[in-house]
């Protein structure tokens, strides 16, 4: 099973064995954006408040923002994603992550969707 | 997003077609038309390049001047020459404005009984309206109520040949009233990719079965509007209501081959096409802006309405279209800059507080390839 977690804006985060969080764009928002060309990424200790945007996509279509939903330190970056954005669009929850972070009051993402609530609120989109 | 339908949308004949085939519709100049398939942006550009696509441009508009000696009053309308187009023939001319601005770019075929108009989509109507003021009662202007699909690509010729023999040889720019399969079509070689290619006006009613016949072919898949733009924009032709528009003239668009000759040749025939005094002038002088092409030094897209600066922070110029070029595998972008700085190798642009700095490259991104 899987433990995301999900944020209106179409992004997923996951907790990782070492007590980091990895946070990506979900396939719903990938397939949204279209081919993706171009992935801005934060520098590996920055820090951010809930909310704010921590990335930035470009698709051939359109830019877009990554917000994180939780204040956070990011403690490594998918570098990968400098010369292969299109891993985004492969493997949007796998190898197209974008951070890691650690999260300063875990417990915020408890009010995230979990996995059937983001799959509800998608198909009512 | 894209399921937002408004009921004012207006539907093209394969509307019904392009969901079956996955496409994915967005609102575009009236209409609800494909920006892809199911494929991606990236494959159909790239297939497009490699093999053939069709694209439904039904939304564009299609219309048809009847009456004698059309050529002159459509000769006073436009910077081109009509009088010398010969049958069966097609140009790439545009209407102007008092000021030399271009109120739309457009198609002229002139065909035994009429000439024969394909307009951009989001202009059409207001281009109906400016033709009928220009000409008189004794002209009939009517729309032609069909579907407009392109096939383009290196194999679109092959793919068109399969089905009528004598589209093969037919000279790039030119139109021919033929049937395939028995469905009449009026086929210009022409297109907006870059490549060569056809555009098929085929009547409402029997544009799915055409579409249907042609895509039987395995050369041939569908593209959308996402690989139009991106295509047209390696190829460096013009967006009307993005690099060109009414305050652009043809000049400042860098179109000056789209000038007859007699004017440009012959300064004693004098032009009275509307703004020929301003075109005529920047033609001799020069003129204050000039459309380039850019490649910009990252791998971010440069998008439209991004300002062009140079070193000192001066704004020079301005963005009108950019996206990824991706047969080129970078970024592309074109836009106007201060001809004051034609000659000069310092643009840049600023995006999310970094500055990128861009390198002028003559149009277009992508060599041509249109049939000869």
């Amino acid at each position: 099973m899987s433990n995301e977690k999900y944020t209106e804006d179409h992004e997923w985060l996951r907790e990782n064995e070492d007590g980091t969080v990895s946070i990506g764009i979900t396939d719903y928002a990938q397939e949204q954006l279209g081919d993706i060309v171009y992935v801005e990424l934060p520098n590996t200790g920055a820090s951010f408040d809930a909310n704010s945007e921590m990335a930035v996509v470009e698709s051939v279509k359109a830019a877009g923002d990554v917000k994180v939903p939780v204040s956070c330190e990011v403690i490594e970056v998918n570098s990968r994603l400098v010369d292969e954005p299109e891993l985004v669009n492969s493997d949007p929850l796998g190898e197209g992550w974008f951070i890691k972070i650690s999260v300063s009051n875990m417990s915020d993402l408890d009010e995230l969707m979990d996995n059937s609530q983001y799959s509800e609120y998608v198909g009512n989109l | 997003m894209n399921n937002t339908k408004s009921q004012i949308l207006l539907k093209t004949p394969l509307h019904s077609l392009h969901l079956e085939l996955g496409a994915r519709l967005v609102p575009f100049a009236g209409y609800e038309m494909p920006v892809q398939y199911s494929a991606g942006i990236r494959k159909e550009h790239e297939h497009t390049r490699k093999s053939a696509s069709l694209f439904d441009i039904s939304h564009m508009g299609q219309i048809k001047l009847y009456g004698n000696d059309i050529e002159s009053v459509l000769e006073q309308l436009v910077p081109g020459e009509i009088k010398d187009l010969q049958e069966y023939r097609q140009r790439y001319t545009v209407f102007t404005n008092e000021s030399g601005g271009i109120l739309d770019d457009l198609m002229v075929t002139k065909l035994p009984d009429c000439f024969f108009l394909v307009v951009n989509a989001a202009c059409k109507q207001a281009d109906f309206d400016y033709l009928r003021e220009k000409f008189s009662s004794k002209y009939d202007i009517n729309w032609i109520n069909a579907a407009l699909i392109a096939v383009q690509g290196p194999l679109a010729p092959q793919v068109m040949a399969k089905l009528q023999p004598e589209l093969a040889q037919m000279p790039f720019l030119s139109a021919i009233q033929t049937s395939i399969e028995g469905i009449s079509c009026l086929i210009h070689r022409c297109g907006y990719t870059g490549e060569d290619g056809y555009e098929i006006s085929v009547s409402n009613e029997e544009a799915q079965t055409l579409t249907k016949i042609l895509l039987r072919d395995e050369s041939l898949e569908p593209a959308g509007l996402g690989a139009r733009d991106s295509l047209r924009l390696e190829a460096g032709l013009c967006l009307y209501g993005h690099d060109l528009d009414h305050t652009t003239t043809p000049v400042e668009a860098d179109l000056n081959w789209i000038i007859a000759r007699k004017y440009r040749l012959k300064p004693q025939i004098e032009a009275s096409f509307p703004g020929a005094k301003t075109i005529m002038s920047q033609l001799d002088s020069g003129p204050n802006r000039i459309r380039r092409g850019f490649l910009p030094e990252s791998r971010i897209p440069v998008r439209e309405e991004t300002l062009i600066i140079n070193s000192e922070g001066r704004k020079i110029g301005i963005i009108t279209s950019g996206g990824y070029g991706q047969s080129i595998g970078k970024p592309v972008c074109m836009g106007y800059i201060d001809t004051k700085y034609d000659d000069s190798d310092d643009y840049n642009v600023e995006i999310r507080n970094q500055k990128i700095s861009l390198t002028k490259v003559a149009l277009p991104f992508v060599n041509h390839r249109y049939y000869k």
